[in-house]
């Protein structure tokens, strides 16, 4: 299992990088990770576990064509998914529905999160902003970006416009309400730092109000993929022209089953590797934050110890 | 006055390897006439008057809740005056400016840059080149100690090296005015006393005008030239001579202790 090595190599590299063991606090911190080393590798053989023993499962089920209440006999089995996708590998069709599918979602993804990032911040360092976009954009936040569909194909003079900006609006909120909490939430300190040292407005939110955010508006940034990937194959099933969703829409009408599930499960892979890729990325991002050193378990709490 | 200016001379002398200290900027005279701080609505202060010459250093002590703070972030220009005059060099504070190093109590280091890039900030703010920002941010970290925590993130090292490395970060840009909230407020005695010496030491270098707010009568009798009196039975504005500054030997000097009881009365202490 090639599984990312991220969170495995992030120590001994930051233990490596010191220039020289300085007294006795490089080495205590060397030797704290030690009991950790085996774990990742013990974890990462859980998670391929979890994923096989699923697909035994459905295997199981489907083979023995299962039928109780829950029905399994016109399933089609893992085995014959796994056929089925060996094939669609092959063909252009499937790469040109996944490329379709992945250039939406990044364009859609990428301009909620600049655009989410920029507004959030604005509604909450002005109160200005605050009361002019505030109230239109409470309004809209509950709309699902799906049932803006007919407004998409209202507005916008081709299907792919309006499914870039079905999947710009799902990410755009998550991201742009992440980001107002978490400016707001800003110790007001590091902004009086950097204006003590005689730093404009343009200087506060490059070298503060991004940074210190960025944390926070991560959350919004994974909530907002996850969402983005929900909407981009909804739109694409109702409204579109080629993708992955529109694909797996196809073939539930002409009832290839393999094909659906090939669908899903392409869908569940990209949204797993999108997701992975964004948490990666915020995790580089924000090495700067003070992680806690030790894994021991937490003293038992007083209430515990008191009962009798 | 003339006492600092011979301990500046000599100190000259001694540490050779002070950075620019020819062309250090001379201070700012501070004044606050009449004034009335606090935020809007909620004032703390009241009449205030108070003047620091340049290149002076005036303590500030009073009891918690006294307006000690305000009266800085006023001085720094990040709280507006309710009334009265706030001028530097006879012009009116509005605004913070570069002019006007403001150290804080708490930990205000940005967590996300090492020490050094944190000290190189406010030389970037200015525009200074680049190699030029990190050979001056080695050379000051050096002076506080730090040379080689340079490269670590401030939660990596303790309390006491932080505020170093913030003392670092306020005089890296040749401020013409030092404004320290209880730097050191938060440190174990003996941490204290070690910043106490590096700041007498890295002072001596620089022309700056400070105010330094503590609630440590003894601190302030010994960082300070004068010592002005907030809070307590006057209301404030009461700015005392202090006998022997910077001298630690002085501590139970007859001068010294007199003041010590005078200061502690006047604060109801």
């Amino acid at each position: 299992m090639s599984a990312p090595t991220g969170p495995m190599s992030a120590p001994t590299s930051s233990v490596r990088s010191r220039p020289a063991p300085d007294a006795s606090g490089a080495g205590a911190r060397a030797a704290a990770p030690r009991p950790l080393r085996r774990r990742p590798w013990v974890r990462h053989t859980l998670r391929a576990g979890s994923l096989l023993a699923a697909l035994g499962l459905w295997q199981l089920l489907t083979a023995l064509d299962v039928n109780l209440w829950l029905r399994f006999a016109q399933f089609p089995s893992a085995t014959d998914v796994v056929r089925e996708f060996a094939d669609r590998l092959g063909t252009g069709a499937y790469w040109q529905d996944l490329t379709d599918s992945l250039s939406r979602i990044l364009t859609g993804f990428v301009l909620a999160a600049v655009l989410g990032m920029a507004v959030g911040t604005a509604i909450a360092r002005s109160p200005l902003v605050s009361d002019l976009l505030g109230p239109v954009l409470e309004v809209c936040r509950p709309i699902p970006a799906i049932a803006l569909v007919p407004v998409a194909i209202l507005m916008f003079p081709s299907n792919e416009q309006g499914i870039v900006f079905i999947t710009f609006t799902a990410a755009f909120f998550p991201v742009m309400v992440s980001t107002r909490h978490a400016v707001r939430a800003l110790a007001p300190v590091w902004e009086e730092a950097v204006l003590t040292m005689g730093g404009g407005r343009g200087r506060v939110l490059v070298s503060v109000v991004l940074p210190g955010a960025l944390p926070g508006i991560l959350g919004g940034l994974s909530v907002g993929i996850g969402v983005s990937w929900i909407c981009v194959i909804s739109a694409e099933m109702i409204s579109g022209a080629y993708g992955v969703g529109y694909r797996t829409w196809q073939d539930y009408t002409i009832v290839d089953y393999p094909g659906v599930f090939v669908g899903m499960t392409t869908i569940g892979v990209l949204g797993w590797l999108t997701s992975t890729a964004v948490e990666l990325a915020g995790r580089r991002l924000t090495r700067w934050l003070p992680r806690t050193e030790t894994t021991g378990r937490p003293a038992p709490t007083r209430k515990e110890a008191a009962t009798p | 006055m003339s006492t600092s200016d011979v301990t500046t001379t000599s100190a000259t002398s001694a540490t050779p390897a002070t950075p620019a200290t020819e062309a250090a900027p001379p201070g700012v005279r501070l004044r606050l006439e009449d004034a009335a701080l606090g935020r809007p609505g909620a004032p703390v202060l009241h009449g205030l008057d108070l003047e620091v010459p340049p290149g002076d250093i005036l303590t500030v002590v009073g009891p918690s809740g006294c307006g000690k703070s305000t009266l800085l972030r006023t001085l720094a220009g990040l709280l507006p005056a309710l009334g009265g005059r706030v001028t530097q060099d006879g012009t009116a504070i509005t605004r913070p400016h570069a002019d006007r190093a403001l150290i804080f109590q708490e930990d205000a280091l940005l967590p996300w840059r090492t020490l050094r890039a944190n000290v190189e900030l406010p030389l970037a703010i200015r525009g200074v080149p680049r190699a030029e920002r990190r050979g001056r941010a080695e050379a000051w970290l050096e002076r506080v100690g730090l040379a080689e925590h340079s490269g670590r993130l401030p939660h990596l090292v303790s309390g006491g090296q932080r505020q170093r490395a913030q003392l670092a970060r306020a005089l890296v840009g040749e401020p013409r005015a030092v404004l320290m909230d209880e730097p050191f407020g938060a440190l174990d005695a003996q941490t204290r006393a070690g910043m106490q010496r590096l700041l007498v030491q890295v002072l001596q270098g620089t022309r700056a005008t400070v105010v330094f707010v503590t609630h440590d009568v003894d601190e302030a009798l010994f960082l300070g030239d004068r010592v002005a009196l907030l809070g307590g039975a006057e209301g404030g504005g009461r700015v005392l001579d202090i006998p022997h500054p910077r001298e630690r030997a002085a501590h139970d000097a007859a001068a010294t202790v007199a003041l010590r009881r005078q200061v502690l009365e006047s604060l109801g202490m």
